[in-house]
């Protein structure tokens, strides 16, 4: 066994298991903590694939940013796990969304094992590094010509983002209306009121 | 300036869309202005073209246009084409000038109403219809303008909506017209499917080739024709409509039913004179219609007491006399007494509106009497139209009239009965005619004292039109004068490119020449003179000098007068015959087969829809995961769908 | 060495996990969290695939769907955010009105 395939075996279990994890956690916190634990893992399976800067980038965009902000939002609704989540569903139900989905894993996995995807090319970490394929220089080439314009595209989405989650978070108006009066002195609101 | 032809309808449209887009925000001025003027430079175009028309040599006289293709489909091409020829030269003419005088009067007429906008808006849509109609180079889109002059009719009857009887008038006029149009589209179909065009001049041109002169194809053809021409120019059986068509405005029952709409089966019939010469018995029975209508009507007229209605059934009788004058295939003297009667038809309408301005909305003659005094101007025109429209020597009615009794006598198509029965109706014409103006105009006054107040003469802008159409009905016969008075026919000899079915020309040359035969003319002539002058001496006896004398006349033959002045009955007849087991029919469609089968099936589909949806919907369990459980189901089918593949 | 297809699978199974949380997952913000690890399944595939065809364009997809990630992410954690202001629950069954 290969220093690579080391690597890709480790990688994988870690990748999968936190992965697990986070779904069977009842506390929101440890699955988040799982759910990063799984994507560092998945960055080096980037890595071995080339992917040097995007490997990076999901580590300190992903990881780094957007997880922490599910941290933060949990936080900030004081979650801890011990919610009233309802009762479970019935066995049947829930057997059967087991069903739907591995059937569905195992579908992709025959069109993957059927020959659908060329077995070209066997990947290492050794790979990178030396052709350029991945780099920071490549990628930005490539987002700056051909994908410009998606790429311009992408400000306006995290533009409109950013406004919907204003406005979706933001408190009732009325909220802010009492909170302006409080701000005023008593006597104003009296004078107004007789004006 | 052909090259224009196309502003002619486009004005009045522009027009229409002007002011019915605009409805309600604009100015009663600005509405008057724009609906005259749209006419006005209608009118001026057409005069244009009409003198560049002229000024070309007599067999090219054609103007084509063709604006755009229109329904491009296989073997069926339709353009939105225009055609001025001698014929729809003259037609525009007098749709325009008409049009034009009737649009000045009307502002004065609807000076009241507060629904001005829609008047004008409606009026000018007619003009668009109408001139569309006379200018179309083919069938189908001669239909277009026909179908718009029936819908602008039935908006302009149904006018005053609110009144039962006006909408009620207006859905009769609706429904009789359909029935008319019906057998046009038929004819239409079969010409186009035996000549494979439905250009008129292309149709005109095969036609010789396609259809066996005589035979009965190019019979059924014409007499298809025909039915849509009695609808839309009332005539037997479809007369039914134009007297209820009195409810709309006056200034509608002038422009629409008197002197343009109404003459639009004349029109049709001229231009496809080709087809009607190929189809004598055809012809025939254009004839025996038109001179059994004339009749008909012309007694149906002498008992009815409504200003309006006298000259509504005087117009379904003088239509009368244009569609026996094509009949006996003499289509130019049928259009010469459709302009003539234009002029002298719209002028005794207007005249009556002012009239019935006059005597605060009475329409009842036996109410009035001895107006002449108050209102000289409409009392002076309306005897000019009653003298024109009677056929006293001069006047234009005089040459039209006699046009077409002459040809009923000579014509190689027609016979001495034809000439009988047009001689009787013009002596009736007479005598009706002047019945209303002496019960109107003369002897004692009817009305009551109030109304007697307010008689005044109407405003300029009503009696300019009227004295414009005065002079027009006496001076407008002049270009058509008979062979006989030395002058050459100019009317005759202008329309002659486009009547190519003249083949009854030389037959008239030959009469005119022979001496016997001018005789024989001039003693015709005579004779209708003297007869008519006879009629109106009857007429001032028994209205003015001496009125008991028709009481008498009245309780004499009260079982007549009853049968005239119920117009024959044909409403209830036809409201018997036809309408009634319809109607059963109907109820029979309505209960049975819409209520039960047809709903009962449509709720039935319902009900199961209803019962299997009230099942699925438990699907839609509102929780997101049982969706998404779904969704991940549809896709697992949807990959192995794509993987057996 | 490693094939390139075994890196396939192992998106398959990480989106696989990730269906599952979102379909057994009471918690919102656990289903949104199984919701980012099915985006970045795929975009392992996508590099995958990369890597496999030696073109690039699937880094500048990846790259996109961070992008669309990080949006989602942040309207989706304001309507958790506004939802639980509410209804002072994060049990994504007891928003069920979606229907009829």
């Amino acid at each position: 066994m290969s220093l690579d395939t080391l690597i890709f075996v480790i990688s994988v279990i870690v990748a999968v298991f936190s992965a697990t994890m986070m779904i069977v956690q009842r506390n929101p916190i440890a699955s988040v903590l799982y759910l990063i634990v799984s994507l560092v893992a998945q960055a080096v399976l980037y890595v071995q694939l080339g992917a040097l800067f995007l490997g990076s980038i999901l580590i300190i965009v992903y990881a780094g940013a957007i997880l922490v902000l599910f941290l933060f939002i949990i936080m900030l609704l004081n979650l801890r796990g011990n919610e009233d989540l309802g009762e479970k569903s019935p066995l049947v139900s829930q057997a059967t969304k087991f069903i739907v989905s591995i059937l569905f894993v195992l579908e992709l996995v025959f069109v993957v094992r059927s020959g659908y995807v060329a077995e070209s090319i066997a990947t290492g970490v050794a790979d990178t590094g030396s052709t350029g394929f991945g780099s920071v220089e490549d990628v930005a080439l490539l987002l700056f010509t051909r994908y410009l314009y998606p790429f311009e595209l992408t400000s306006i989405l995290l533009l409109a983002a950013i406004v919907g989650a204003v406005v979706m978070a933001r408190r009732e108006n009325r909220d802010i209306q009492q909170s302006m009066f409080v701000e005023q002195t008593p006597s104003e609101t009296f004078k107004k009121g007789q004006g | 300036m052909s090259d224009y032809l196309y502003l002619i309808p486009l004005f009045p449209l522009i027009g229409f869309l002007l002011n019915g887009l605009l409805l309600g925000r604009l100015p009663r001025v600005v509405v008057n202005i724009i609906a005259c003027l749209s006419v006005a430079a209608a009118f001026i175009i057409s005069v244009l073209v009409f003198f560049e028309l002229k000024a070309l040599p007599p067999d090219v006289r054609v103007i084509e246009q063709t604006l755009f293709t229109w329904i491009p489909s296989g073997i069926l091409q339709v353009n939105f084409g225009l055609l001025l020829d001698p014929l729809s030269a003259i037609m525009i003419l007098v749709v325009t000038g008409v049009g034009l005088i009737i649009h000045i009067y009307s502002i004065g007429y609807i000076a009241h109403d507060p629904c001005f906008g829609r008047f004008f808006t409606y009026m000018n849509l007619f003009m668009f219809s109408m001139l569309t109609l006379v200018l179309a180079d083919n069938f189908l889109f001669m239909f277009v303008g026909w179908e718009g002059v029936g819908l602008c009719s039935y908006l302009l009857i149904g006018f005053w909506y609110h009144k039962k009887s006006a909408s009620d008038a207006g859905k009769k006029a609706f429904i009789v017209n359909r029935i008319g149009d019906f057998g046009f589209l038929i004819g239409m179909f079969i010409i186009f499917w035996e000549v494979g065009s439905l250009e008129f001049r292309v149709v005109m041109e095969q036609a010789p080739v396609v259809f066996i002169a005589g035979g009965s194809l190019i019979t059924t053809i014409c007499l298809l024709l025909f039915v849509g021409a009695t609808g839309k120019s009332a005539q037997i059986p479809l007369y039914v409509w134009l007297p209820d068509a009195m409810e709309g405005p006056t200034p509608v029952s002038a422009l629409i039913h008197a002197a343009t709409m109404v003459t639009a089966g004349v029109y049709m019939i001229a231009r496809t004179n080709v087809l009607y010469m190929l189809a004598p018995d055809a012809l025939m029975v254009v004839a025996i219609v038109g001179a059994v209508t004339a009749f008909f009507a012309a007694t149906i007229a002498l008992t009815q007491n409504d200003i309006k209605r006298v000259l509504a059934y005087s117009t379904v009788s003088q239509l009368g006399y244009m569609f026996l004058a094509c009949g006996v295939a003499s289509f130019s003297a049928g259009i010469f007494h459709l302009m003539t009667h234009s002029f002298f038809k719209a002028l005794l309408f207007l005249g009556a509106g002012s009239v019935i301005h006059a005597m605060s909305d009475e329409q009842d003659m036996r109410r009035m009497g001895g107006l002449g005094k108050h209102i000289k101007i409409t009392y002076i025109t309306m005897l000019v139209a009653a003298l024109t429209i009677s056929g006293i020597p001069g006047f234009s009615g005089f040459f039209s009239k006699d046009e077409i009794l002459w040809k009923s006598f000579s014509s190689q198509h027609g016979h001495p009965i034809f000439w009988v029965v047009g001689f009787v109706t013009a002596g009736l014409t007479a005598f009706y005619m002047f019945r209303l103006i002496y019960m109107t105009f003369h002897g004692k006054e009817r009305m009551d004292e109030e109304t007697r107040q307010h008689i005044h003469e109407s405003s300029k802008s009503m009696t300019i039109p009227l004295m414009v159409l005065a002079v027009l009905s006496v001076v407008g016969g002049w270009i058509g004068m008979p062979h006989i008075f030395g002058v050459s026919n100019f009317f005759e000899h202008w329309l002659e490119p486009v009547m190519a079915g003249g083949s009854y020309e030389p037959v008239s040359h030959a009469l005119a020449a022979g001496g016997g035969d001018v005789g024989m003319e001039w003693g015709l002539m005579a004779a209708s003179v003297a007869l008519v002058l006879v009629s109106i001496y009857f007429a001032r006896t028994f209205y003015k000098t001496k009125p008991q004398l028709a009481t008498a006349w009245r309780k004499k033959m009260s079982g007549l007068h009853q049968v005239l002045l119920n117009k024959y009955y044909v409403d209830e007849f036809y409201g018997a015959v036809i309408v009634r087991p319809l109607i059963v029919f109907s109820l029979f469609l309505w209960k049975v087969v819409d209520v039960i089968l047809i709903d009962g099936f449509v709720n039935g589909s319902a009900l199961v829809y209803e019962g299997v949806s009230e099942s699925l919907r438990r699907v839609q369990t509102g929780r997101l995961r049982s969706y998404a459980t779904l969704f991940v189901f549809g896709v697992v089918i949807l990959v192995a769908y794509f993987v057996m593949d | 060495m490693v094939p390139v297809s075994a890196y396939l699978i192992v998106a398959i199974v990480l989106f696989g996990i990730g269906t599952v949380g979102v379909l057994i997952s009471r918690n919102m913000i656990v289903m949104f969290m199984c919701i980012e690890l099915m985006l970045n399944a795929a975009n392992l595939a996508l590099i995958a695939f990369s890597r496999s065809l030696e073109v690039m364009d699937g880094h500048a997809f990846v790259f996109l769907v961070l992008t669309v990630a990080a949006a989602e992410a942040a309207v989706g954690l304001a309507i958790v955010l506004a939802i639980y202001r509410n209804r002072e629950t994060i049990n994504i069954d007891r928003f069920s009105i979606l229907k009829w």
